[in-house]
């Protein structure tokens, strides 16, 4: 690293405790305190799921102090139908918004993009502290609404409109919560802009010498693709939520229609378009599942590198498939909604790029089957949980093949095979994902290793876990059982209760295997055995410095690259792996 | 797992130079000029500014389109679509907001003047900045009149699709207009300090960002005389 | 650790599949004319998709069985063909799969949403609210009359907001709680929504459409068995949404003039 040149921060070092940990602009603080959000967010809605499994099958049991949260919701501890509507609306606003954008995209991002690519920090530090404030000023508004008296919104995380938009008089939750719900998501989208804007031209424009944009982690590619995605999609998202706010509060017919009867009152509206909403929302939604699922696919493929010691089959496929991803999924949003009264027409145009988006999946799921072929496989928490995310992938994604069907989609549309979909492949994949990414770089962020036998612990209760609860999903749906439903009580859907029971069980028993990894977190931050600079052998940036790394990552130096990302078992070479860092000469190929 | 390899083996660099195929953006991360001197600020290579600023103008065009792609499918589902007589004003602000690009661009040059030392005075160049700022105020404060004008016929936010509409957009586009101020301010104030801490790449981007209005003011006029 | 990881991979995976193979749980048997192509198409990507999901989980259980734990001296191999053949196996394998799936399964799509509904196709108006649907028959004059949502008074049956006292086409207009139809007659179902978006779901038919307020819809379907159906709300309308359900009527014409008429006499 001789010629590694003297660097000029960006900023100084942090002074005093709350620049230091409050209103940091140190890319790595910043990141932490996104991991801590949706640590908060994760653990809350996982939560509300089990009193929504709970109320599901037994629906007249009293949760003790459940009536502490919300008095009218829960009158002696037992559920109304309408507070587990609101319940299921803040189950998976958090999830979606607090857990699967924030975890994987903007905590780990934020912590690794610079430092994989060589940078002392994001390319504009204050509009990356300004962005995790405001995504933690949305979190507090959307957790207001549990506070209002008539609680969180019903209306679902898609907040279908009319029901989102004509006021208090469609139910309870609808008046304050809502509007709590849509100020949150708006100031949600504000942050998510500032943070991708940061991410784009952080990675455009402050790589080391040497690192070329092909020379970038898989990762760091995927990190950079979904901030490329959720630029446009939040963008959309945004005036969709302003306009909504506008037809609560200021009385316009944005979303409306005349002549609905709500209540026996006669709203007084005319002429919005409902299907207006939907096309705006899931222009956004269809886009937001891959910026749950690609950061995760980005932190698996690099962590099973490192565990497989050799690269994968091909670097330039994966992220090819990474990009035609993204690129697709800006002409699939209509596929939520087949049903939905649009012209039958396009139901068959938007299925068509549906199905060709598993053309670039199943490439990345061949290229890791493929990979794994030949490989040296070490088995740590990490690899586990990366191998146990291609399995929850593949069977997440085998579903999407009914659902891009419209025909099909006529019979499974909203029951529970839609939920066990997208369970599967953006919430539990993404999810490990973010377990995997955890026990990997777990030493780097705070210097210590994790327990590894807690680790596997988590991981195989969790693994078997998460299959009982979300196959039996699929089963579910296939025999008609309708999502969003706070209790059961048609005909057809009573034999179905059996099941309904294992996965409520499940559910229990899966969610308590998480408190195991939160000891682990919290146990292992404080006494766990402290981490070399570079415990997995590694060949990326962030672990040719210290771990926990100083304040401005390299230490005033600017690092140089000579290799590919992954130089893993390159044969005659000095050791099993080479540092992107290392001047080694690369032996000649024969 | 096996043991901890801190630093990389030693080996010597020289001959490997060639093989840094490229440099990615290298070089970018380059020290900066410590005393913030601006000569030697405005000569150095992009900077994450550059790159920056048209990712946010992507989102803000992406955000405008959100809003037409709206107005588009509202019109299409409305019985109630009633022509709006637009506010005379908006083409005076028009003028106004494009006549503030032309200053702005001066101004552009006689800071460049002024700092290459080319003639131009920093009161020069300051009295260019400080109209742009004017005339963006007056641009702002000319909206404000047009949506006092359209209230004083009856026409507010909730009337029909069209004044919904023209509020939101409107407003919208002011928000970011305020942005554009407020980056202008910034820009003055640096360039006003005793050693001018301005680089060259934040004028540019708020020059950018600023002429970005202009064009989006234009494009919305259109909407707002086609479609309202 | 590899061994336990693929052998539970395979029991995860022959697990899940054991209550699809069975059928423990299916759709119920289908009552429309249409819903064979549904069926049948659901088959046929069932044995894709379960192929799919069998063979991925079961090669990545062999792989790590088989590459987990090796001596440090083991020699790295590459995956034969490489990247370059995987990619040619993903396009030509899944290719064939959408082509086969998404193109010519669009059949069954287009009977339900392409073809218009016969001549002499019988037009019911069903309206959904929270939390009921009502359906309207025309009745002998096989006129509708008009809605007008300000006359809706859910107090005096009046649910629909007719105006009997001023619109003659009102006046004999059945309302029904109950969606009587003959059987193997086409009917023309219109959807409309009283306040906010409900959808129409009955799983024998193999029928679903939502109704969106402000933009009324038609499906139209032909029952071939007698029997009382349930039809559901799947679009989330609310706080009833769970109990909002109603129940769809097969008889045989005969049965249903006779149940008309007693509608009508109400």
């Amino acid at each position: 690293m001789s010629d590694a040149a003297a660097a000029v921060q960006h900023h100084g070092p942090p002074q005093g405790f709350l620049r230091k940990y409050v209103f940091s602009l140190d890319h790595k603080v910043i990141g932490k305190q996104y991991y801590g959000l949706a640590l908060v967010a994760v653990f809350t809605g996982m939560f509300l799921s089990w009193l929504m499994r709970f109320h599901l099958v037994w629906p007249n049991a009293a949760i003790p102090g459940l009536q502490w949260l919300s008095r009218v919701g829960a009158p002696g501890g037992v559920m109304t139908p309408e507070y587990y509507l609101s319940l299921l609306t803040m189950h998976g606003t958090l999830m979606v918004f607090f857990v699967l954008t924030n975890a994987p995209f903007a905590a780990f991002g934020n912590y690794f993009l610079p430092i994989q690519i060589g940078a002392e920090d994001m390319a504009f530090p204050r509009f990356n502290m300004m962005s995790f404030w405001t995504t933690f000023a949305a979190f507090l508004a959307l957790m207001t609404a549990f506070f209002i008296p008539d609680g969180p919104p019903i209306s679902g995380w898609t907040a279908y409109a009319p029901l989102s938009a004509v006021g208090p008089d469609a139910g309870p939750g609808l008046g304050w919560g809502q509007n709590c719900w849509a100020i949150s998501i708006a100031l949600f989208c504000v942050a998510s802009l500032l943070g991708s804007l940061n991410f784009i031209a952080t990675t455009l424009d402050l790589r080391a010498k040497g690192m070329t944009l092909m020379r970038m982690p898989i990762c760091t590619w995927a990190w950079f693709i979904t901030s490329c995605i959720a630029l446009l999609a939040f963008a959309v998202l945004l005036p969709a939520c302003l306009l909504l706010i506008l037809d609560r509060i200021a009385g316009t017919s944005f979303f409306i229609p005349a002549g609905l009867v709500v209540s026996d009152r006669l709203q007084p509206h005319a002429g919005g378009s409902p299907l207006l909403w939907q096309h705006l929302f899931w222009f956004f939604g269809h886009p937001e599942v891959y910026i749950a699922i690609l950061p995760a696919m980005g932190i698996v493929s690099h962590i099973l590198i490192n565990s497989m010691r050799k690269p994968l089959l091909s670097h330039k496929v994966v992220i090819g498939s990474m990009l035609s991803i993204g690129f697709l999924s800006y002409m699939v949003w209509g596929h939520h909604m087949f049903l939905s009264g649009m012209n039958p027409f396009s139901a068959l145009v938007f299925s068509f790029p549906t199905l060709i988006i598993t053309i670039p999946a199943t490439v990345l799921t061949l290229i890791w089957l493929g990979s794994l072929y030949g490989s040296n496989l070490q088995i740590t928490t990490a690899s586990l949980f990366s191998l146990g995310f291609i399995s929850m992938f593949v069977s997440g994604g085998v579903s999407g093949f009914f659902l891009a069907q419209p025909s099909i989609d006529i019979y499974l549309h909203a029951t529970y095979f839609v939920v066990g979909h997208f369970h599967l492949v953006m919430g539990v994949a993404a999810i490990f994902g973010i377990f995997a990414g955890t026990y990997f770089w777990f030493p780097k962020m705070t210097g210590r290793m994790m327990n590894e036998t807690l680790g596997k612990i988590h991981f195989w209760f969790t693994f078997v876990g998460a299959y009982c609860i979300f196959m039996p999903f699929h089963y579910l749906g296939l025999a008609g059982n309708v999502r969003r439903y706070s209790s059961f009580v048609d005909d057809f859907m009573a034999p179905l209760m059996p099941v309904h029971k294992f996965i409520t069980i499940a559910a229990l028993f899966t969610g308590a295997v998480q408190l195991v990894f939160l000891f682990n977190l919290i146990y292992s931050r404080f006494k766990g055995a402290p981490a070399p600079d570079n415990p997995w052998n590694a060949t990326s940036l962030e672990w040719t410095i210290p771990s926990p790394p100083p304040w401005d990552n390299f230490g005033g130096k600017h690092p140089v690259v000579y290799h590919d990302p992954y130089q893993y078992g390159v044969e005659g070479a000095s050791a099993d792996f080479i540092m992107q860092t290392s001047p080694e000469k690369l032996p000649e190929k024969s | 797992m096996a043991t901890t390899v801190h630093e990389p083996p030693k080996i010597d660099p020289a001959p490997l130079q060639p093989s840094l195929g490229g440099n990615g953006g290298g070089g970018v991360n380059l020290p900066l000029a410590r005393d913030g001197e601006l000569r030697e600020l405005m000569e150095r290579p992009p900077e994450p500014v550059r790159t920056g600023i048209w990712v946010g103008l992507a989102a803000i065009t992406m955000m405008f389109a959100a809003f037409t792609s709206a107005l588009i499918v509202r019109q299409g589902s409305a019985v109630d679509w009633e022509h709006l007589a637009l506010p005379r004003i908006l083409y005076l602000n028009t003028a106004i907001l494009l006549l503030s690009s032309l200053t702005l661009e001066s101004a552009r040059r006689k800071v460049a003047s002024f700092v290459r030392g080319q003639g131009a005075t920093r009161g020069q160049a300051m009295q260019v900045l400080a109209s742009t700022l004017g005339l963006g105020l007056v641009f702002v404060a000319g909206q404000y009149v047009a949506w006092l004008q359209l209230r004083s016929k009856g026409l507010y936010i909730a009337t029909n699709p069209n004044s919904s509409f023209f509020y939101v957009l409107t407003a919208v586009h002011a928000i970011h207009v305020l942005g554009g101020l407020g980056g202008l301010l910034l820009v003055t104030r640096r360039f006003a300090r005793t050693v001018p801490t301005l680089r060259k790449s934040t004028l540019d981007a708020a020059a950018y960002y600023w002429h970005f209005m202009g064009i989006l003011w234009v494009y919305l006029m259109f909407v707002l005389w086609l479609k309202l | 650790m590899g061994k336990i990881f693929a052998v539970t991979l395979a029991l995860i995976a022959i697990l899940s599949a054991v209550p699809i193979v069975m059928n423990y749980w299916g759709p119920p048997e289908d009552i429309s004319t249409h819903g064979h192509a549904i069926d049948e198409q659901m088959k046929d990507t069932m044995y894709e998709a379960g192929f799919s999901f069998l063979a991925a989980q079961f090669i990545l259980g062999l792989f790590i069985w088989q590459y987990t734990g090796r001596k440090t001296g083991d020699k790295l191999k590459t995956f034969p063909g490489g990247a370059k053949g995987l990619v040619i196996a993903a396009l030509v394998l899944v290719g064939t799969e959408i082509l086969a799936l998404g193109v010519i399964g669009q059949k069954a799509w287009a009977s339900v949403y392409f073809a218009a509904p016969d001549k002499d196709a019988m037009t019911i108006q069903s309206q959904a609210g929270q939390f009921a649907f009502y359906f309207r028959y025309a009745g002998p004059d096989g006129k509708f009359g008009g809605m007008h949502p300000d006359k809706i008074d859910e107090g005096n049956q009046n649910f629909f907001g007719l105006d009997p006292e001023n619109d003659v086409d009102a006046r004999d207009d059945v309302i029904s709680g109950e969606l009587g139809v003959p059987v193997n007659r086409q009917v023309n179902l219109l959807l409309h929504s009283k306040d906010v978006g409900h959808s129409f779901y009955v799983r024998e038919l193999r029928i679903q459409q939502d109704y969106v307020p402000g933009l009324d819809l038609a499906v139209h379907f032909t029952a071939t068995k007698p029997g009382r159906y349930e039809i559901v709300c799947t679009q989330l309308c609310g706080l009833g949404h769970y109990n909002m359900k109603a129940y769809l009527n097969v008889m045989s014409q005969e049965d249903f003039d006779k149940w008309l008429k007693e509608k009508s006499g109400q």
